[in-house]
């Protein structure tokens, strides 16, 4: 059976690619502490080896639209072009090209239906920077092939905040019993506090920092049910209005499991964001 | 009132630069050729399967007409598809993160809860 090496779950921030890429002199003053946080982070993937990995990200309104709406959706193809033309305007971001894997693609799809999750699918999907911006912070080379596995925490009405967790951890059943020597890592990512939009944006700290301390405390001890008890899909529009990308951080924590504390905890305060890295190992940590 | 076309609008001229900047110089153009050739376009159909009922009520015309993106959040458009889009427009004449400032504090009046996105 297939190996799950790592659990990864992080912010996506549209502007580490430019702030990373740009000269060192023309750097903000916060890039240092970043970059160097980033590379750390990045360690932790690299020493748990993996060949395959399982991106879980959300379209943010690129490919899927409101006339045809999956909740959950799975990528099965040969490869994944990616980023879009407002992405490349607003971000600065490269048009990519990511390899699939369709062998564990087209498990998920199977045993998600006979697990009671009716994984919508696309043979040709595009993807966004919800999945390219992990790439880039941990997986450079972007050498892997992947799984793109889609949520909606964007178009309401959206999944309930358990059945994140409860998705998190079919996608671990699922990759433990694909029949595969192949080591997965499972990466996924969300926001904590965030607001896009409305009259808290772009404040000097997230919309909600006593909301991101307590999110980071939650992951960072696997502490599901305390999560779950404390946050609904009415309690996420009170830390910012795009909070509810928060539910991605659930599913992680349902895939490395209740109680799993996290092997790797790192955060940094941006102006308008707190970034948050963490990583687990099932299987015992590598490094 | 459909919160669904206007965040169609959104989506559609955002992915498109010619129609960003068509919307950026004559909005009021934009918005009614917009209505007349694309509101009716469907996704993944041939042009002659088009939607026949979707239409703009007179104030959402007039809020995209006139750029007003506290008049579209207060309608419920999509706060992420008008953010997008009006940084594409307006971002260009400001310095950094200025535009970005300036859009929150238009709208520092709204209290929460904020207007329901649902479509």
């Amino acid at each position: 059976m297939a190996e799950l090496v790592a659990v990864v779950a992080s912010t996506h921030h549209p502007f580490y690619y430019r702030t990373s890429t740009m000269p060192e002199a023309e750097r903000p003053p916060f890039a240092a502490e970043w970059i160097a946080k980033i590379e750390a982070f990045r360690e932790t993937l690299t020493a748990a080896r993996p060949d395959v990995l399982v991106m879980v990200g959300s379209d943010h309104f690129h490919q899927l639209w409101l006339d045809n709406m999956p909740q959950f959706l799975v990528g099965k193809a040969p490869f994944f072009d990616a980023n879009f033309h407002n992405e490349e305007r607003e971000f600065g971001l490269p048009k990519m090209r990511l390899r699939g894997q369709e062998d564990l693609a087209a498990h998920l799809l199977r045993d998600g239906l006979d697990r009671d999750f009716d994984l919508a699918f696309s043979n040709e999907l595009r993807i966004d920077h919800s999945i390219t911006c992990p790439i880039i912070t941990l997986r450079p080379e972007a050498d892997l092939p992947i799984v793109p596995v889609y949520t909606n925490i964007f178009a309401p009405p959206l999944p309930q905040p358990r059945r994140f967790v409860a998705l998190g951890g079919v996608i671990r059943e699922m990759v433990e019993s694909w029949e595969s020597d192949l080591r997965v890592a499972v990466i996924g990512t969300g926001h904590l506090s965030l607001e896009l939009g409305g009259p808290r944006q772009f404040g000097p700290t997230g919309p909600d920092p006593v909301f991101d301390r307590r999110a980071v405390d939650w992951i960072a001890n696997g502490d599901v049910a305390g999560c779950l008890a404390e946050v609904s899909l009415e309690s996420l529009h009170a830390p910012g209005n795009a909070t509810h990308g928060f539910m991605d951080f659930m599913l992680m924590m349902g895939v490395a499991g209740e109680g799993a504390k996290a092997d790797f905890v790192e955060t940094v305060d941006l102006f308008h964001t707190m970034e948050a890295y963490f990583t687990w190992y099932p299987g015992g940590d590598p490094r | 009132m459909s919160k669904y076309l206007i965040d169609k609008f959104l989506f559609s001229v955002d992915r498109d630069p010619e129609l960003t900047e068509r919307y950026r110089t004559d909005p009021v153009e934009l918005v009614e050729w917009w209505e007349r050739e694309l509101a009716g376009s469907l996704l993944n159909c041939i042009p002659h399967e088009k939607t026949t009922w979707l239409a703009f009520d007179d104030d959402e015309r007039r809020a995209l007409r006139e750029h007003d993106h506290v008049a579209l959040f207060e309608m419920g458009a999509h706060p992420f598809l008008t953010l997008t889009l009006f940084i594409a427009l307006f971002e260009r004449d400001h310095g950094p993160m200025e535009y970005q400032l300036a859009y929150a504090r238009a709208m520092d009046h709204v209290t929460q809860p904020y207007p329901d996105i649902s479509t």
